[in-house]
């Protein structure tokens, strides 16, 4: 699988990434993405029966605080960086949605 | 320009240490001003050859300096007094730009604070700038910079290692005695390895997050970069403990590290994973492990083979866990809350036809090579057909690598750190591995296992090569167990002159 990543293969995924990729990238990154997934698959070989995954190290759960109301960033601060927004209606400037 | 340390002690040709920094501010010896205007002027006279800063914020910081001198007693105690520290820029400052090193932050001003600067600050801490890294932390040469890589300041020919390069080459080229990092891969330690300076990663969730711009959640971790293991402890010291703005920071309380540097390894038992370290390493690097085992042995320090079998499935799994997180970690980069937007300029050759496209052309012109081949690697590895093969078998291998280290620790013959060199070669020249991705990530060979399992690590300079290139000691410890693996470095450090030298650029 790895070993053949098409250039068709590429512009799906980068369709799923939200990336325009110049013909040049898809060609680029067609041959690299199938270099590291072939040095992976070496993983596969592994065998995990029964093997639980890790997916987080964190000492607590995230969910263990009170649900309370706090101070949180001003909607000016908030809007501050934004490439286009309105200050006074106090929202993200987008173009239209719906092509 | 003023070179001297406090005591006089050490005055290593320009590069004082971080306490000798604080102790003359403490004592009245020197001012936090002066020793801010001394940082200033090192900036300004090195940084044009080395780049290993995005932004330097004089202005800001004499005026904290002088507010520190004009209410010394305040400040009398503080453990970083006065000491000018660089921030690599992937951590926020309210109203100072914070890039990442990518145009897709270039002009992103954040409005708050990362939980470690407000720790610095409250220290007696002064910022004097932003350090550059590879683009959103991503590559172990610092060449994926959207400003250029940064040069390491003992052959500028060559990479100071990455991610944190630039935090790397200030504190080895004496611009800033302390400097932070982060660290997801390798980042702190690798480029403390190359620039011989001293670089801990903490344990997952020892230190806050918190306005660290993510890479790699489940694995990213701040720390210190430093000249000596001592003032490493006396940086941890301030970062670490729990923070209610991020809920991985962990709860368990915070020791008194200094207490811990005894110099006394005699109760130590220290793993050697042979079979892993005896592969594919520069010679002049194997003769600097050997030598420092020697030398900890000598100390009375016991050394045990340890087996760690998974841990060379280790890069593999790194790069399938941490690409799938940066995958969706950067989604949030759409032109739409801040950065870059393509095609912003109401004037646009190309206006955006609708936003899905805006979206597209905004990453695409926002991100360099390194980071979107990640982003494409991680959505695939995440994408449906594909997930159970790569992303959940990796995070299976990853308990593994998780499960070696802590029979390492706690099996039959249980050892209290675990020793291996912190790169298999010295810095490589600029521009060696650029265009091939595999090699540069197998630079991270022997730092990755950490990460993976959540294990704090530290980065000590250990020799140099023939070709006086840094060579760095990793030592691994248990689970927030800094206090045995600093006692470890430091007693190290206290047998060796290394963290002594300072490159030929800081006499110029």
């Amino acid at each position: 699988m790895a070993s053949g990543f098409t250039r068709e293969q590429v512009t799906a995924v980068a369709a799923l990434a939200k990336l325009e990729l110049e013909p040049s990238e898809v060609e680029l990154f067609a041959r690299q993405l199938g270099d590291i997934l072939a040095y992976a698959d070496e993983v596969q070989q592994i065998d995990t029966t029964g093997v639980p995954p890790t997916s987080s190290l964190a000492a607590r759960h995230a969910a263990d605080r009170a649900d309370e109301r706090r101070p949180s960033l001003d909607r000016e601060d908030a809007l501050a960086s934004a490439p286009d927004a309105s200050l006074d209606a106090g929202f993200f400037k987008v173009p239209r949605v719906i092509g | 320009m003023i070179t001297e340390g406090a005591d006089g002690a050490g005055k290593m040709n320009g590069a004082p240490t971080m306490r000798e920094v604080r102790d003359a501010v403490r004592s009245g010896a020197r001012s936090a001003s002066e020793v801010c205007h001394d940082a200033l002027s090192r900036i300004e006279a090195l940084n044009p050859q080395l780049n290993a800063f995005n932004t330097v914020v004089a202005e800001r910081a004499l005026a904290r300096a002088e507010a520190i001198d004009r209410d010394r007693d305040r400040w009398r105690d503080a453990p970083l007094a006065g000491v000018p520290v660089a921030l690599k820029d992937n951590l926020c400052t309210r109203g100072v730009r914070t890039t990442a090193s990518s145009r897709m932050l270039e002009a992103y001003v954040p409005p708050y604070d990362a939980t470690v600067v407000s720790r610095l600050e409250s220290a007696g801490a002064v910022i004097v700038g932003k350090t550059n890294c590879d683009e959103f932390a991503m590559g172990s040469s610092n060449e994926s910079s959207a400003f250029g890589p940064v040069h390491n300041p003992w052959a500028l020919d060559r990479i100071p290692g990455g991610t944190s390069g630039g935090s790397a080459a200030a504190v080895a080229a004496g611009l800033t005695p302390l400097a932070l990092g982060s660290d997801t891969g390798g980042s702190i330690r690798q480029p403390a390895a190359l620039c011989g300076v001293v670089g801990l990663k903490p344990t997952y969730g020892r230190v806050s997050r918190y306005g660290l711009i993510a890479h790699a959640s489940s694995l990213d971790q701040i720390g210190p970069l430093t000249r000596t293991v001592h003032d490493a402890a006396i940086a941890l010291h301030v970062l670490a403990g729990a923070d209610p703005a991020d809920a991985t920071s962990a709860p368990e309380g915070v020791p008194d590290y200094l207490a811990a540097l005894t110099g006394d390894v005699r109760d130590v038992r220290i793993g050697v994973p042979r079979a892993l370290v005896e592969k594919g390493v520069d010679p002049d690097v194997a003769r600097a492990l050997a030598t420092a085992l020697d030398t900890l042995r000598a100390r009375g320090a016991t050394l045990v083979d340890v087996e760690l079998p998974h841990a060379r499935y280790a890069i593999p799994v790194y790069y399938l866990v941490s690409t799938a997180e940066a995958s969706s970690n950067l989604a949030r980069y759409d032109g739409v809350r801040y950065g870059f937007r393509a095609g912003a300029n109401p004037n646009a050759r190309i206006p955006n036809p609708d936003l899905g496209t805006m979206y597209a052309r905004t990453r695409a012109q926002g991100f360099g090579a390194e980071v979107k081949r990640r982003i494409m690697l991680g959505t695939y590895v995440l994408s449906a057909g594909y997930y159970d093969a790569y992303y959940l078998k990796a995070q299976q291998v990853r308990t593994l690598i998780l499960r070696d280290y802590e029979r390492a620790f706690t099996g039959v013959s249980p050892v209290d750190v675990i020793a291996m060199p912190t790169s298999p070669t010295p810095a490589f020249p600029l521009g060696e591995r650029v265009a091939d991705p595999l090699q540069m990530y197998l630079a991270d060979v022997f730092t990755v296992s950490a990460s993976l399992a959540g294990l704090p690590a530290v980065s000590v300079p250990c020799g140099f090569t023939a070709l006086r290139l840094p060579i760095g000691l990793q030592l691994t410890g248990r689970r927030f167990d800094e206090a045995t693996l600093l006692r470890v470095a430091d007693a190290y450090e206290r047998d060796t002159e290394w963290s002594k030298q300072v490159p030929p650029i800081t006499s110029h």
